[in-house]
């Protein structure tokens, strides 16, 4: 019965983690976002991401039972020796996952909100053009290296933030505005600097071109359910 | 090729001898570039000085200096395009917001030591940010020169050996620091005031905030290295070590901050 399973430590114990395919080509982003970045901002920093969130937990086996998002909730109650580490790299590795999946090649999916979504937008903000303008506030105003994120909040409305790093809302006792995300943009330079260079404003503005709402529509419907 | 203001001259609530005084400092400030203009290298093809004003009717103390060299003049190390933008962009960027944090400001006329400390000590992140990151970018491109590297001046290289052991121990450990500062940072050589240090600061962070006296920094955000580099950090900085600093800058720099 045990034939062709793989061999786990614990039947919990997650594999090692490992780099998930994109479901559209480096190029199809295009001109929004170039192929060159997608391909290195995929198989070289992702990649090292998770590189370096294996090596971490290596060290402490029992952190494999964790889920990835786990790991990110909890990372402040993570032993010492990993922490730093597993923000870093366990954050590095949950974003750039749903980054992918928050993206979507013209005309695939739907680029603008609906249904329930649309509705609390509409509440929360005025409008889904207020809403982008605050988004790319909050993304512009990022000093250094992080995300903007819309996500769903506490209290069950929608907010809109900005993180350092690899740091995420989910994280409890990191993030300034404790929220589900819904939606992030990574405005580390590498994600636009071949690009776009210094012009992180051209970036923010061809970036809603290609954002995937199906995924944030589901990830808000599945949030509202909770 | 001539050197035009970004702005417009504004003479506004200036009585008439200052109006002249103040056009005149201005006209002749840029009526000297001008002058140089055929020496590209001296003020490097596009860079636009900028004429921002305070009531007072001066030019901002905080300053955009040119590269100490021509925007090609590290290919390909650095290459012209990194270069460009880095300075005429992002420490331009830096300098321009910082000036209109500080206008109208008791800090109007500090330089920019000055204003990085005192913003730092008042909790003020935003001016904190840009006026280090002008100070910073400021001594980076000192800290550089075309056919870099090479051999350390002796007075310097023997407090490396007191300090690290040998020089090889600390590139190591330099290399290391801007290795793992992660996201955007710096890597720095520091004297403390009894020995050398190395350290990593994030964003714009900067060891005078700790009492220590740079003589050595290397940038590593993105920009500083992406688009010669991409996502290999590390061979950015093992080519700034072997290749790019200006080991005579940094040697004057410890005999001046241990005088």
């Amino acid at each position: 019965a045990l034939r062709g399973r793989h061999h786990q430590e614990h039947p919990r114990t997650q594999m090692a983690h490992a780099l998930p395919s994109l479901t559209y080509d480096y190029a199809a982003l295009e001109p929004f976002v170039d192929a060159t970045t997608m391909n290195i901002h995929h198989t070289k920093h992702h990649q090292a991401y998770i590189n370096n969130l294996n090596t971490a937990l290596d060290k402490h086996s029992e952190l494999k039972s964790l889920s990835l998002e786990e790991l990110n909730i909890k990372v402040t109650t993570l032993p010492e020796d990993v922490r730093t580490a597993i923000r870093n790299n366990g954050g590095g590795h949950w974003n750039h996952t749903m980054f992918w999946k928050w993206m979507a090649p013209v005309g695939s999916v739907n680029h603008a909100p609906i249904g329930s979504l649309k509705a609390a937008i509409d509440k929360d903000f005025g409008s889904f053009d207020v809403l982008k303008e605050k988004f790319n506030a909050a993304a512009a105003a990022r000093f250094g290296s992080g995300w903007a994120w819309l996500g769903v909040k506490e209290d069950g409305s929608l907010g809109i933030t900005s993180t350092p790093n690899q740091d995420n809302p989910m994280m409890d006792g990191v993030a300034d505005v404790k929220m589900t995300p819904i939606l992030g943009l990574d405005v580390w330079e590498h994600a636009y600097y071949l690009k776009y260079q210094n012009r992180r404003a051209d970036y923010l503005a061809s970036w809603w071109n290609i954002v995937n709402f199906d995924t944030v529509v589901e990830l808000y419907d599945a949030q509202a359910k909770k | 090729s001539r050197i035009a203001p970004s702005t417009s001259l504004d003479l506004t609530g200036l009585g008439g001898g200052q109006q002249i005084a103040k056009a005149f400092a201005v006209l002749s400030v840029i009526a000297f570039a001008n002058a140089f203009s055929p020496l590209s290298g001296f003020f490097g093809s596009n860079l636009q000085l900028r004429q921002a004003s305070t009531s007072a009717g001066m030019t901002m103390k905080i300053e955009l200096p040119p590269l100490p060299y021509d925007y090609t003049a590290l290919e390909p190390k650095i290459g012209r395009q990194t270069l460009t933008i880095h300075h005429d962009k992002h420490h331009a960027k830096y300098v321009a917001v910082a000036n209109q944090m500080i206008e109208g400001t008791e800090m109007e006329k500090d330089d920019c030591s000055t204003v990085v400390l005192k913003a730092h000590k008042a909790g003020n992140q935003a001016l904190f940010n840009n006026a280090a990151q002008a100070w910073n970018h400021e001594f980076y491109w000192k800290c550089m020169k075309p056919n870099g590297g090479g051999s350390i001046p002796a007075a310097l290289a023997n407090q490396i050996i007191k300090d690290f052991g040998s020089v090889e121990a600390f590139k190591a450990k330099f290399a290391e620091a801007g290795n793992t500062a992660f996201g955007s940072g710096w890597a720095w050589l520091s004297w403390d005031g009894t020995k050398l240090v190395v350290d990593k600061t994030i964003g714009a962070g900067n060891p005078m905030t700790e009492g220590k006296k740079p003589v050595l920094t290397m940038d590593v955000w993105e920009h500083a290295y992406y688009l010669d580099y991409q996502n290999l950090r590390p061979t950015y900085v093992t080519t700034f070590l072997d290749s790019l600093v200006n080991w005579d800058f940094v040697a004057a720099n410890f005999a001046q901050v241990t005088k």
